[in-house]
């Protein structure tokens, strides 16, 4: 780990306008940067602390949905009684993240901006592009059990290692950003990440100094919430595999789909596609054969992880099979 | 007065069924428990000198290759480096391998696997040493290296002395009713204790005191005197508390030599502790195995042919085999056998010791084929292995010393309801789980090792017991104390152990199972001896002394010792293997039983019951030995389910060197397992009676899962761990 | 950088380099040698303390970034003459062998049980607005993020039973 100068950050503007400049990381919970810092792999020269910013409540808004400040615990989070109530696929996603102690420091925001597990990224010893660009992607042609079958590029097949964001993209979340100038904006989380392209050492769209302060969720989703992660261990584990879903029943067919996916890809998932398949639909394996055939329409696979079309598409059918049954 | 015994015979009776202080065998908490729970007890690298220095070791960031330069200048003028140690001659290529009396290979120069510690990088403080090890230049020259197993293994070379024959294997199976002929294989794996190897070096006097983590002290000793060429007598190592071994910390390794040569260098104390990557990629690994299986069998379910051949994997000149086949050559009969070891060069650190080498992984193998040669067969696999105990050692016709394998698998399988099975698989199904039922036989060689220590009765009632064995969490200062206090009629809260200090009588150390055994006798040996000298100063028969709460008596007479003694009596006590060993087949048997669920969407495996059934000799503290065995069937857990150290086969570099990719069980993945101990007297293996019983859990376990899994969902999968992407295209139809 | 850090009820000043971690103030600092350090990555759990009442592991956070906050070691739960109530249950129930991890998990149960009663649903609670039951599932889980390589796990679930279900004839 290199020194760096630490500055104890006394507002948002404080914060953002210390980040503007030089190699500058904000840190709150630290559970990734500092794990990260520890290898050498993040450098930053200056940490600004925002983890007493006042950015740790959790408000209604007007439209029913939720503004979770960017520093709520996870483990805040996923015990808030309305995300239980409401935003259930939320809480469930966050349990099944990491352990109770990393979830007790882990903020809303760094969750998000959590970096990739990929084994290489991981090992300053072997070339990464998203670690050193240029340098190859030890991945392809390696060891990528776990890595991404949707979303990669030539360059990377890093996937991302988040839970929460799965959920959250499932539910159409928006972050709200305030940049360097004193400017607030808010984009899609969607919006938020990149692919990794040809430039997989730019994972998202924000800009030196970027700071997001908080997560917006639209009013409830009705309908059955269900996140189901598939992974190696019984707990404490990265997903190999996960499944965010909100099936609405109307009457015999299927009023509302959300479904967003982890392990699969450089990003949490979502492919709007597949849901259309599923609206108006009666429950059927041959639907969730059909939705699985629409995600996986661009799948590719590395070897190792090619058994990731196979068991998502069997974690879809069991999940979905799961949502859809008809409301009594 | 000291006593030694070399077990050539069996011991008549053992003091521990005659003195009746009901001490021995109770399940007493751990002794030293209350310091481990509050965090007092200090361990290796938490002891505090004044001017302590930190070391971080330097990784070689390539699996083959020469060393041309280690640019110490550009890192000196970071702050807080103090310097960087280079000794390419000293450093160690690889850890030593347990009871070798002198040092491991050393020469770091030339770089044989990756992540091989080449440097050290000194600091004030641990943060700045960390930085220099980061940035330090390193020039090095790349060279081929050999990392890729399964396109090497056709080279692998028999392993001197390893084949062992009997009969006409060919033959035998041709005749067989029948047979199974099949490979399994299993991944390298670490050892993973909870405390990273870790190690402070003071240097005084000409003198070096070493407060280091490891098994074995007193040949840890040799290893290190000879790596830094000094005398024996120039070293000490104090480990009085070990964070976990399992093999991975029997011989000396990197850490301990950089911090001498340092401390030797630098006058000062210097720390050392590894990272846990270094640990995963620098100290010892379990090699990965290429198991083949042949058995053939008649109509009734007898062996006729057993043939276990086991391709391993180890750096140049190193001679260790996982001994895949250790218990296959003595658990089933059948007159037709064939055992043979091979290695592979490899360019990947080193293979060694990981807990019940050879057993935890061979047994995952047999006891496997023996669960599909009891279905060819149409038999139930309790009665194929019942069918199957031979009355003698099938090769060498050697009688067993004791042996309740046969009871522990029918009561085992009584208190599981083992006859409730389904016998077809994929016949049970709750909600989205197959569940299915497994079971496997266990055995562990067992072996005494000549240990030493010394017992000093004090006149007011307290005894204290000083011997170099460790105590890894094996229970060691527990049941040292129970003998101690059995012996000598006193509490055990007046008896105090000291151990982990070569200052002490040297010990077995700890490690195959033999540290209970082994030391418990010798301190056997040296309280019988005070028993005696009590006995003399009352002018009566050993065997008429009772001793119990502080008091002697004889007969009708009953003295306090401090009017008995005038001074501290002293004994040292050293046991030694004898004919015994030769004479009998000694080993640990036991029975495991096990269900589980097998998701039928995804694959992934989940351990919701297991009932193992050990018989291991007169079980020394019921508490410490269960939980030994626990212990042991996690690992076999582990080994079946989720730990597989995956190296790269185009640099061997080990992808998954920390703890959050190599997956050790988590609490979650283990169900309130249950064991139970059988009575059982060993009186050929030491005065104890006792065998060991710290590997015993592990063997067979996890072959336990694997058949559980079969029975579940129908799916053979014979390339270990058994994760659900080797299940998941195979599922029946959910 | 002087700071002041509040450790089991006591402030102690300390000049650190700002790159040390919680757990590397209290073990090479202060001589708190009871938290451990399994891999300095947050992927074991030895080195598990309380923050302000919150169990967290103390090698993913920086000495500096705690001052003015509560800072519970095992050393504060209880001595080897006053053991607290969890710590005398790992002893009875054999709840750990080498004892590394076992400050951690301590720490980590003494957190875990406030969480539990707080009403915090677990990844296996069947219902997340139900008050969560004290099963060996419930608790297992959540004490999923300290491991344990000599596999203590069933005595550990067994000693963290016993006393919440002390805990809970009391209240």
């Amino acid at each position: 780990m290199r020194p760096f100068e630490y500055h104890r950050a006394g507002s948002v503007a404080d914060a953002t306008t210390h980040a503007a400049s030089g190699a500058a990381r904000f840190i709150a919970g630290g559970t990734n940067l500092l794990d990260l810092m520890k290898l050498d792999i993040e450098r930053p020269e200056r940490l600004i602390d925002i983890s007493r910013l006042p950015l740790d409540a959790i408000e209604e808004n007007e439209d029913g949905g939720l503004r979770i400040g960017a520093l709520v615990s996870n483990a805040d989070l996923a015990a808030d009684l309305r995300v239980r109530r409401d935003h259930g696929v939320l809480s469930r996603a966050l349990l099944s993240g990491a352990s109770g102690q990393l979830r007790n420091k882990a903020t809303t925001a760094g969750n998000l901006l959590q970096r990739t597990r990929c084994y290489y990224f991981y090992n300053p010893a072997l070339p990464c592009n998203k670690r050193e660009p240029g340098s190859g992607c030890s991945a392809i042609g390696g060891r990528n059990r776990i890595h991404a079958i949707l979303g990669g590029s030539a360059q990377c097949i890093a996937t991302h290692p988040s839970d929460m964001a799965v959920a959250m993209m499932a539910l159409s979340a928006e972050v709200e950003v305030m940049s360097a100038g004193g400017e607030g904006r808010r984009l899609p989380l969607a919006e938020l990440y990149r692919l990794p392209g040809d430039t997989p050492h730019i994972e998202t769209v924000l800009n030196p100094g970027d700071l997001i302060t908080a997560v917006l969720l639209p009013a409830p989703l009705k309908g059955r919430h269900i996140y189901r992660k598939v992974r190696d261990r019984a707990s404490y584990a990265f997903a190999l595999v996960s499944v965010a879903a909100v099936i609405k029943m109307d009457g015999a067919t299927i009023g509302a789909a959300r479904l967003a996916f982890g392990g699969l890809a450089p990003m949490p998932w979502r492919d709007r596609a597949v849901e259309d398949v599923l609206i108006g639909q009666s429950p059927s394996s041959a639907l969730w054969n059909k939705a699985a055939d629409r995600l996986l329409a661009e799948a590719k696979g590395y070897g190792e992880n090619d058994f990731k079309s196979v068991l998502v598409r069997k974690t879809l059918a069991s999940v979905l099979s799961d949502a859809s049954v008809r409301e009594i | 007065m000291d006593v030694s015994l070399k077990m050539d015979e069996p011991v008549a009776e053992s003091l521990l069924d005659t003195t009746n202080q009901n001490i021995v065998s109770q399940p007493v908490d751990r002794v030293e428990g209350p310091l481990k729970v509050s965090g007092t007890a200090r361990y290796s690298a938490e002891y505090k000198f004044p001017g302590l220095l930190h070391g971080v070791l330097v990784s070689a960031p390539m699996g083959k290759g020469r060393i041309l330069k280690i640019d110490a200048g550009s890192i000196e003028k970071l702050p807080g480096i103090v310097t960087v140690i280079t000794d390419y001659d000293t450093f160690l290529r690889n850890p030593a391998q347990g009871q070798d009396e002198e040092a491991p290979e050393q020469g770091v120069r030339d770089v044989s696997y990756f992540g091989q510690p080449v440097a050290l990088v000194v600091g004030e403080s641990f943060e700045a040493a960390r930085h220099g090890a980061q940035r330090i230049a390193l020039d090095m020259r790349p060279d081929e290296g050999r990392f890729d197993f399964a396109a090497r293994k056709h080279m692998a070379e028999p392993k001197k002395r390893s084949r062992k024959a009997q009969g006409d294997l060919d033959a035998a199976l041709a005749a067989a009713h029948a047979t199974i002929d099949a490979i399994w294989t299993t991944p390298s794996q670490t050892s993973a204790a909870m405390e990273p190897h870790a190690g402070i070096a003071v240097w005084e006097d000409n003198k070096l005191t070493l407060y280091g983590s490891y098994q074995m002290l007193a040949s840890d000793r040799l290893q290190l005197a000879d790596a830094l060429g000094l005398k024996p007598e120039q070293v000490r190592i104090v480990a009085r508390y070990v964070g976990g071994g399992f093999g991975g910390k029997l011989g000396i390794s990197a850490e301990s030599v950089a911090a001498a040569v340092a401390a030797m260098r630098l006058n000062r104390p210097v720390r050392v502790v590894m990272t846990r990557q270094q640990v995963t990629e620098a100290t010892v690994r379990r090699s990965n195995t290429e198991q083949r299986i042949r058995l053939g069998a008649d109509a009734e379910g007898r062996l006729t042919a057993v043939a276990h051949e086991t391709i391993t994997a180890n750096l140049d000149r190193s001679s260790f085999s996982e001994p895949a086949s250790a218990s296959t050559q003595f658990l089933y009969g059948g007159q037709a056998r064939l055992f043979l070891n091979s290695i592979v060069r490899m360019d990947q650190l080193l293979s060694a010791s990981m807990r019940a080498p050879g057993e935890a992984v061979g047994m995952l193998a047999l006891e496997c084929a023996m669960d599909e040669l009891a279905e060819t067969l149409g038999m139930d696999p309790v009665a194929l292995r019942l069918r199957n105990i031979p009355a003698r050692h099938p090769m060498d016709g050697l009688p067993f010393s004791s042996r309740s394998l046969a009871e522990c698998l029918e009561i085992g399988a009584r208190d599981f309801g083992w006859s409730d099975r389904d016998p077809r698989p994929a016949q049970r199904r709750e909600g989205d789980w197959w569940i299915g039922v497994g079971m496997a036989a266990a055995a562990r060689s067992n072996m005494l090792i000549k240990s030493s220590a010394r017992v000093m009765l004090a006149p007011d009632g307290t005894a204290v017991v000083e011997t170099d064995l460790t105590d890894i969490g094996t229970g060691s200062y527990t049941i040292l104390a129970q003998i101690t206090a059995e012996l000598l009629g006193l509490p055990v809260s007046s008896v105090e152990v000291r151990l982990g200090d070569t200052d002490f009588p040297p010990s077995s150390g700890s490690g195959g199972s033999f540290g209970a055994a082994s030391a418990g006798s010798s301190v056997y040996l040296a309280c019988e001896s005070l028993r005696q000298e009590i006995a003399e100063k009352l002018g009566i028969a050993p065997k008429d002394l009772v001793l119990t709460e502080g008091m002697a008596r004889h007969g009708n007479v009953s003295r306090p010792l401090h009017e008995i003694l005038s001074g501290p009596l002293t004994a040292i006590g050293t046991i030694e293997p004898g004919e015994m060993e030769e004479k009998f087949v000694q080993a640990g048997f036991g029975a495991h039983f096990c269900e589980v669920g097998v998701n039928a969407h995804s694959g992934e495996v989940r351990v919701r019951r297991m009932e193992s059934t050990f018989a291991a000799g007169r079980i020394l503290n019921e508490k410490t030995a269960t939980s030994q065995c626990l212990g042991g069937m996690v690992f076999g857990i582990g080994a079946a389910l989720t730990e597989d150290l995956m190296h790269d086969p185009r640099n061997g570099a080990i992808v998954n060197h920390d703890l959050a990719e190599y997956h050790v069980p988590v609490n979650a993945d283990i169900p309130a397992l249950k064991v139970r101990f059988l009575e059982e007297r060993d009186e050929k293996a030491n005065p104890l009676f006792a065998k060991g019983i710290g590997e015993l859990g592990i063997s067979g376990a996890g072959a336990a899962v694997a058949n559980a899994i079969y029975n579940a969902c129908g799916v053979r999968v014979r390339d270990y761990p058994i994760t659900l992407d080797k299940l998941i295209e195979k599922l029946p139809p959910a | 950088m002087h700071i002041t850090l509040s450790i089991n009820g006591k402030d102690h000043e300390l000049d650190l380099d700002p790159r040390t971690s919680v757990l590397d103030a209290l073990r090479d600092h202060l001589d708190l040698i009871g938290t451990k350090k399994g891999c300095d990555h947050g992927q074991c759990g030895a080195c598990t303390v309380l923050v302000n009442g919150r169990r967290i592991n103390s090698c993913l956070t920086l000495a500096v970034m705690h001052e003015g906050d509560a800072i519970t070691t095992i050393e504060g739960l209880g001595t080897p003459e006053a053991l607290s109530p969890l710590q005398a249950a790992f002893v009875a129930h054999d709840g750990f062998q080498c004892g590394y991890c076992t400050p951690g998990q301590i720490c980590s149960a003494t957190g875990m049980l406030e969480e539990m009663r707080a009403g915090w649903p677990s990844h296996v609670s069947e219902d997340l607005l139900a008050a969560p039951d004290l099963s060996d599932a419930e608790i297992s889980e959540r004490m999923s993020g300290n491991l344990c390589r000599c596999s203590a796990y069933t005595n550990i679930v067994a000693a963290i039973t016993e006393v919440a279900e002390a805990r809970d004839e009391a209240v």
